[in-house]
């Protein structure tokens, strides 16, 4: 049924509807509203039973989910940016320790400068910590992601990390359809943990391992997540069945068979992709995209696939490695191994900054005639950034760098 | 015998002979009945206190909870001794986390024994380092959340684990590798550190106390007593390290001892954020007994003059004593 929602509220809606028997929450910016739902669905009465834990700390929000998760309960909670990074510890344990816990991550950048807006550098930062990470390309794939995930993460006993643009799709309110507690209970069994904490059979969960073992359990994490590759597409497929929707995937290709350039992108911005697609279509230009809902586990043979006769692809990056160009980029080209065709890599989008049909349309264009840069700063202001280098030309105490350019944008304005 | 008062000097040390004892008062330790939750064959070093004092704290809470009981571990000295892989000493289901999180993985125990409706007790445990500093955040949201748990901590006032550094719980004077002895104010500066059960105290948990490996007895019964009541608990163990103190290795008993009866370790219960009981100081000594015995107080007594911070040290002996009202009764009854 659909109803008009907030996504934020929709998805607290779906995750009370997998019954977590713990929720951990801690305030951050943009997932807040998710666990300001569950607090009320769990005072109510609607989630049921659920011990709902406010905690001082994402540290502590996730070690209270991790130790949950160990005593054979079904755990959940949700971050954001600094959020995800306070826990960046705990969140390589959980994946080394194998507890499906479910988390939902909210977009953000991650400071400094302080931001609050939607981009990928949080998922980007842990994004080899073990863990599955899907990205929802709109809300209604939100909200369904998350029955997905509690699915997936106790079969395969697994970590998983809904990555959900925040405001973009976290605080956008329209027609949404929460999937029915009788779907959601066919869908997801009661969590059966594969280790737990028992009195009547006592174990030691989080022992020493040095040389001798190391390696194996970490080529376990490994293996773990190959299963994912196949087990993804298979219980998306189940679910699209019982939903009447498709929801979760490897990944979507978008008017990709015959395209000669492929814009590969994750989140909300493809959207906006599938649209400037139409448009170059309309105008001549052979285009087409991948959005790519699994980013761990990688879907090399997916996404090679995927990519047909692509002669170029372009990468729009929604974080930045400083130094390197983008993660998404580097990892696209490992599935390109063979191919001699370029790769470009588009930083796009960063703390927020609007991604336009305009601007991907004329990358696109330019890509066409081979005149993108193997990296690009899509809408960069390069007046503003030149006036910075010059001030740091001028003088050894130029100040803080954030501080110059806004200065300045608001003069230049 | 039931009805003899004993008097534990009658023995000629502070060691209570169980063999005097009637079954009852015997400890949980001395009864072939024991859980053996931390069982032999583990790596810790000869004359470890630590080791000694998880022994009684864990037997002592399963009895106390007739072995439904989970312990959570933080990362140090009783985490790694205990598990080699592939082998474990424990025998009840044990969970190790991370270095600064263990309270906090408690409380997610807990949560999961409380809604799965089940009655099983948590116990978590780290060493100083573990507790006062890098989990002090996670240790203070379980005190004011009155989760129900059990945290001890076992100090041996430095982080033993990595080789012997400061913590917030090292005493000043005191020698580390971070604090060295050398320079004008050598070891560990004045006016630092923190004491954690007043802290703990300040959150006004139903149950607070420290415990030395000294009175295994008084250890086993304030285990005994904090797993009577539900919520949030503290137990504070001081644990003598032969390798971080630099002491002989069968001295371990004596200068747990020592620390309590020259005034620097005050034992005491409090009960609702207000000290309820403190264990009086029998024969008192001064801070140089105690101090003398270990190395990593050598460079106090290498001059010609007395070390004019030992007047220091005694000051905060006496401050312990007066707030703590550790003064010998007057008379023995």
């Amino acid at each position: 049924m659909l109803r008009q929602l907030e996504c934020s509220r929709a998805i607290a809606e779906a995750v009370a509807r997998c019954r977590p028997e713990v929720v951990c929450a801690y305030p951050i910016t943009p997932q807040t509203h998710i666990v300001e739902a569950l607090a009320e669905l769990v005072r109510e009465g609607a989630l049921a039973p659920c011990e709902y834990i406010n905690v001082e700390s994402e540290t502590s929000a996730l070690s209270v989910a991790l130790g949950a998760s160990a005593a054979g309960a079904r755990a959940y909670t949700a971050t954001a940016s600094q959020g995800l990074l306070h826990m960046a510890e705990v969140v390589y344990n959980v994946a080394g320790l194998g507890l499906p816990v479910v988390m939902t991550l909210g977009n953000r950048a991650v400071g400094a400068p302080i931001n609050i807006w939607n981009d990928h550098s949080d998922a980007m930062a842990l994004k080899d910590a073990g863990w599955i990470q899907l990205f929802a390309r709109d809300s209604q794939e939100a909200v369904d992601l998350h029955v997905l995930a509690f699915r997936l993460a106790e079969e395969l006993s697994i970590p998983v990390m809904v990555c959900v643009d925040g405001f973009v799709l976290t605080h956008s309110v329209e027609p949404l359809d929460v999937p029915a507690q009788a779907l959601v209970d066919r869908f997801l069994p009661p969590y059966h943990p594969v280790q737990v904490l028992d009195t009547a059979d006592p174990v030691s969960i989080g022992a020493m391992v040095g040389t001798d073992a190391f390696t194996e359990v970490r080529y376990l994490a490994h293996h773990k997540q190959l299963q994912a590759l196949d087990r993804i597409p298979v219980l998306a497929a189940e679910l699209a069945g019982l939903l009447g929707r498709s929801s979760g995937a490897l990944l979507h290709p978008y008017r990709a068979e015959d395209a000669e350039t492929l814009v590969v992108a994750m989140g909300s911005v493809t959207g906006t992709i599938e649209v400037a697609i139409d448009e170059l279509r309309a105008a001549g230009v052979a285009a087409g995209a991948v959005a790519l809902c699994a980013f761990r586990p990688f879907p090399l043979a997916a996404l090679a696939d995927a990519l047909g006769r692509a002669q170029r692809v372009i990468v729009v990056e929604r974080n930045l490695a400083p130094g390197l160009g983008g993660a998404l980029a580097s990892n696209v080209r490992m599935a390109l191994r063979g191919r001699p065709i370029p790769v470009h890599t588009v930083i796009a989008g960063l703390g927020g900054r609007p991604i336009t049909r305009a601007g991907l349309r004329r990358v696109v264009e330019t890509a066409a005639k081979d005149e993108l840069e193997d990296l690009h700063f899509l809408d960069l202001d390069v007046g503003a950034v030149e006036r910075e280098l010059a001030r740091w030309g001028e003088q050894r105490r130029s100040g803080p760098s954030a501080e110059n350019i806004l200065r300045d944008a608001w003069r230049t304005r | 015998m039931s009805d003899q008062r004993i008097r534990f000097y009658q023995t000629g040390t502070f060691t209570v002979g169980n063999r005097l004892l009637d079954l009852g008062k015997r400890t949980v330790q001395s009864s072939t009945e024991r859980a053996n939750a931390l069982t032999s064959g583990h790596r810790a070093c000869q004359g470890c206190g630590e080791a000694l004092g998880a022994r009684y704290v864990l037997d002592a809470a399963m009895r106390a909870t007739d072995r439904d009981l989970i312990a959570v571990n933080a990362t140090g000295c009783l985490e790694v001794f205990t598990t080699p892989s592939p082998e474990t000493a424990w025998q009840l289901p044990w969970l190790h986390s991370l270095f600064g999180n263990a309270a906090a993985v408690a409380t997610g125990v807990a949560a999961a024994m409380r809604v799965k409706g089940k009655a099983t007790r948590v116990i978590a445990q780290g060493g100083d380092g573990g507790t006062t500093d890098i989990g002090f955040g996670c240790l203070s949201g379980m005190f004011e959340r009155d989760d129900d748990v059990l945290y001890v901590c076992y100090d041996n006032e430095g982080y033993m684990n990595t080789g012997v550094q400061r913590s917030s719980a090292t005493p000043p004077t005191a020698r580390t590798a971070t604090t060295p002895a050398v320079g004008a104010e050598r070891g560990n500066p004045f006016g630092t550190g923190k004491s954690l059960p007043l802290l703990a105290m300040a959150h006004r948990l139903p149950y607070v106390a420290t415990a030395t490996v000294a009175d295994l007895h008084d250890l086993e019964a304030k285990v005994t007593r904090a797993m009577s009541v539900h919520g949030a608990r503290y137990l504070h163990v001081l644990v003598p390290c032969p390798l971080g103190w630099g002491h002989p290795t069968d001295e371990t008993i004596m200068l747990a001892r020592l620390a309590t009866e020259c005034g620097l370790f005050p034992v005491f219960e409090a009960v609702g954020g207000e000290l309820a009981a403190s264990t009086p100081i029998r024969r008192r000594v001064p801070v140089e007994a105690y101090l003398r015995r270990q190395r990593r107080f050598a460079h106090l007594f290498d001059g010609a003059e007395p070390d004019p911070r030992l007047a220091r040290l005694s000051a905060l002996a006496e401050d312990n004593i007066r707030r703590f009202r550790l003064a010998a009764p007057e008379a023995n009854p």
